[in-house]
C-alpha cells in the first residue's frame, strides 16, 4: 500500500522563499507568516499591493510574493491612500512598526483611519525603535529603560506612550480595530483571526481596518526570545488590553 | 467655466493647469490648499469625478506628495500642486519619486520667500526646483512658463516627459501667472488614458509576473550608484528636451535672459530700448533643468554683455554664468520678496549694460 503524504504545514504562496533578516526570537516572522497566510486564504496574492515601512519591517518587499511598495519613514498610509484610490480593485495593505506608525506618521495614520480610507494596516508595537538601535518609541512603557531614556522612560520628560487602537476609536472611519499579540498558540491564532477579518473589511468596502500586534524585541530589551514573550504579557499587555475596539456590522466571520 | 475647444478663449493660468493635466490623461490629484494656487485643487475637485478621476484633498503636503507616490507606483498619471513653502514640505516624496523612477507633475506657483514670505510673485525657488531639492543624488526635469497658454502646454508636456525619463517634472509659474486671466486656445484633441503605453513596472497585482517592487532602498553602495548612474544617464538623455525661446537676438549687441514673469517684464523693457536704437533682445529658457547652457554659451559669443533678469536675489544668473564661464560680462537685476520689476526699471539696466548713462 502507498504511503500517503498529507501537507499539514508549508510556507504560504504569498511568502518568498527568501532568507529573512529579522533577529532570532523576533515576532516580525510569525506575523509575517499571518499576513501570509491570509492573503493566500482569500486568494489575494496577484491584487495585492503592499506597502512597507522604515523600520526593521523595511525589506519586507523583498519576502511578500504580492507587489511591494517601500514607503518613506511613516508615509505608508498616504501611499497605500493613493494607489487604493486609483486602484480600488486591488487590495492595500500597509506593514508598519510602532515609530513609524504611532510617532512620524501618526498624522498619516489618524488621516487615513479618519477618512475611512478603505485599507488594512498591520501595526507590529513592540515598544522600541528596533532598526536604530533601541531608542524610545511612542509605544515605550513609563519606566522602560532604552537608549535614549537611559534611567526609564519618564513621563513628565519623554511623556506618555500612545495607545494607537483606544485613539483610533475615538473616530467614526475605522470599520475595525484590533490589539492581538503572539506570545503563544492560543494568541497566535486569535492574531490570525483577527488579520482575516481586519482583511475582510477592506473586500467588504466597510473602510479603514487596522490590527496592532504586540510584539517582541529581544535584541533591543536585551531578553531571550522566551523572557521577551514573557515581557509581552506581564508588563505590555497590562498596558495595552488585548482586545477588538471597533468591529463593524457584518464584520462577524460566518 | 465652459469654453469651446480650438477658439481664443479667456482663462485663469490655475485653471489651464488643471485642463492641461486633464487633457493629458491625468486621473489623479492630491493636493493642499495654499495660497496663490488654490484655484488648482479647487478645479480638479469639480472636474476630477466627471472623467472618472480621483481628487482627494490631503491632511498634509507630505500626505499629497506620498498619495502622488502611491498612484504613481499603481501605474496612472497623478499630479499635485502647491506654492514654494508647501512645496519644501514635499521635497522628502519628491526625493523618493526620483529615486524610485516613478513619474509624475508638481507645480509650482511660486510665492514670495523665504519662510512664510508671501503670496506675491517671486522666482526664488529657482535653486530648489534645479538642483533637485530633496536630500540625494537627483534633479527633476523643470519647465518654467510664462503665459497662460504655455502653462497649459508645458503642463500637458510635462506628463509625457514624467513618463519618458521616469522622473517627477516640476512645471513652475508664479502667483502673477497663476491668477491672471489671459487668451489662450485649448486644443481639440485630448489623451485617452486606456491609450497610453503600459507601464510594466506598476504595482497593479503580481498577475502572471514576479511581483513588482516600487522602492528606493538599496544597502548595497555598488548597487545604489548603479541605480543612481542609470537615473543620471536619462538626464543625460534629457539633455535633448532643452527648451528656450529667443526674441530679437539676431543681429542684438546685447542679450537679456529672463524666464517666466521676469521674461515678460524684460520683453516689454526691449521693446522701449529697441525704439531708443539699443540692439538687444530676450533669451528665456524654458526647460530651467536641463538648462540651455549650449544655446546661452552660442549667443554670449555673438553679443558684448548679458543681463539676467531674475525675481530673486540671482539663482539663474548663476547658470548663465556657468555657461558664458567668464567669456562676456554677466550682469544681474532681481526684485526679491514678492516685489516685480517694472519695464521702466529693466530698461534703466539696459541702457547701463548698453553703456548708455541712465536716466
Amino acid at each position: 500500500m502507498a504511503t500517503q503524504t498529507r501537507v499539514l504545514y508549508e510556507r504560504p504562496q504569498a511568502l518568498l522563499p527568501v532568507r529573512m533578516h529579522y533577529c532570532p526570537g523576533c515576532t516580525h516572522g510569525i506575523v509575517h507568516r499571518l499576513v501570509a497566510e491570509a492573503l493566500d486564504e482569500f486568494d489575494l496574492v496577484e491584487r495585492a499591493v503592499g506597502i512597507a515601512p522604515v523600520g526593521c519591517a523595511v525589506f519586507a518587499y523583498d519576502y511578500f510574493a504580492c507587489d511591494m511598495i517601500e514607503a518613506a519613514h511613516g508615509r505608508a498610509p498616504a501611499v497605500a491612500t493613493g494607489v487604493k484610490r486609483v486602484r480600488p480593485d486591488l487590495f492595500v495593505f500597509t506593514y508598519q512598526g510602532d515609530g513609524d506608525l504611532a510617532s512620524i506618521g501618526i498624522a498619516e495614520t489618524i488621516h487615513a483611519a479618519a477618512r475611512g480610507e478603505n485599507i488594512t494596516v498591520i501595526f507590529i508595537n513592540n515598544a522600541v525603535y528596533g532598526m536604530t538601535g533601541g531608542q524610545m518609541a511612542p509605544t515605550t512603557l513609563p519606566g522602560m529603560v532604552t537608549t535614549t531614556t537611559p534611567k526609564g522612560r519618564d513621563p513628565k520628560l519623554a511623556g506618555h506612550p500612545i495607545r494607537v487602537c483606544e485613539l483610533l476609536s475615538a473616530l467614526e472611519g475605522p470599520a475595525y480595530l484590533s490589539r492581538v499579540t503572539v506570545t503563544d498558540p492560543k494568541r497566535v491564532r486569535a492574531a490570525k483571526r483577527a488579520i482575516r477579518t481586519a482583511f475582510q473589511a477592506q473586500l467588504k468596502g466597510l473602510g479603514f481596518s487596522l490590527v496592532e500586534v504586540l510584539s517582541t524585541c529581544p535584541t533591543r530589551w536585551g531578553m531571550s526570545p522566551g523572557k521577551a514573550l514573557e515581557w509581552v504579557e506581564s508588563n505590555m499587555v497590562p498596558f495595552y488590553p488585548i482586545r477588538e475596539f471597533v468591529v463593524a456590522e457584518g464584520l462577524r466571520e460566518a | 467655466m465652459p469654453f469651446t475647444r480650438g477658439e481664443r478663449i479667456l482663462m485663469r493660468g490655475n485653471e489651464a493647469v488643471v485642463q492641461a493635466a486633464i487633457d493629458a490623461g491625468c486621473r489623479a490629484f492630491f493636493g493642499y490648499p495654499i495660497t496663490p494656487q488654490n484655484q488648482i485643487p479647487e478645479e480638479f475637485s469639480r472636474l476630477l469625478p466627471e472623467v472618472g478621476g480621483v481628487f482627494l484633498q490631503a491632511e498634509s503636503e507630505l500626505a499629497a506628495i506620498n498619495m502622488v507616490y502611491g498612484a504613481a507606483a499603481a501605474g496612472v498619471r497623478a499630479m499635485t500642486a502647491s506654492s514654494s513653502p508647501g512645496i519644501s514640505l514635499k521635497q522628502e516624496g519628491i526625493s523618493y519619486l526620483a529615486e524610485s523612477e516613478l513619474p509624475c507633475v508638481i507645480v509650482n506657483i511660486m510665492r514670495g520667500g523665504s519662510g512664510l514670505g508671501n503670496i506675491a510673485p517671486s522666482q526664488s525657488d529657482y535653486f530648489q526646483a534645479t538642483r533637485g531639492g530633496g536630500h540625494g543624488d537627483y534633479r527633476t526635469l523643470v519647465l518654467a512658463a510664462w503665459s497662460v497658454q504655455e502653462l497649459y502646454d508645458l503642463t500637458r508636456q510635462a506628463f509625457d516627459l514624467a513618463d519618458q525619463y521616469l522622473t517627477p517634472v516640476l512645471v513652475l509659474g508664479d502667483a502673477l501667472l497663476g491668477q491672471m486671466m489671459e487668451p489662450m486656445v485649448v486644443p481639440t484633441e485630448v489623451v485617452d488614458p486606456a491609450t497610453l503605453p503600459p507601464k510594466p513596472w506598476a504595482t497593479t497585482g503580481a498577475k502572471g509576473r514576479p511581483h513588482n517592487v516600487v522602492n528606493s532602498l538599496y544597502i548595497d553602495p555598488a548597487k545604489l550608484e548603479e541605480v543612481n548612474a542609470r537615473i543620471q544617464e536619462r538626464y543625460h538623455r534629457a539633455q535633448r528636451e532643452v527648451r528656450y525661446a529667443a526674441e530679437q537676438l539676431e543681429e542684438a549687441e546685447f542679450a537679456v535672459v529672463a524666464y517666466g514673469t521676469a521674461a515678460r517684464v524684460a520683453s516689454s523693457a526691449i521693446q522701449q530700448a529697441r525704439a531708443e536704437g539699443i540692439a538687444v533682445g530676450l533669451f528665456r529658457p524654458i526647460t530651467l533643468y536641463p538648462f540651455p547652457h549650449a544655446a546661452v554659451a552660442e549667443r554670449a559669443e555673438r553679443v558684448k554683455a548679458l543681463l539676467v533678469v531674475e525675481l530673486s536675489l540671482g539663482q539663474m544668473v548663476e547658470d548663465v554664468r556657468l555657461a558664458v564661464e567668464g567669456r562676456r560680462s554677466v550682469q544681474f537685476l532681481g526684485r526679491s520678496g514678492g516685489v516685480v520689476m517694472t519695464p521702466a526699471e529693466v530698461l534703466g539696466r539696459i541702457r547701463a549694460v548698453a553703456g548708455m548713462k541712465e536716466q
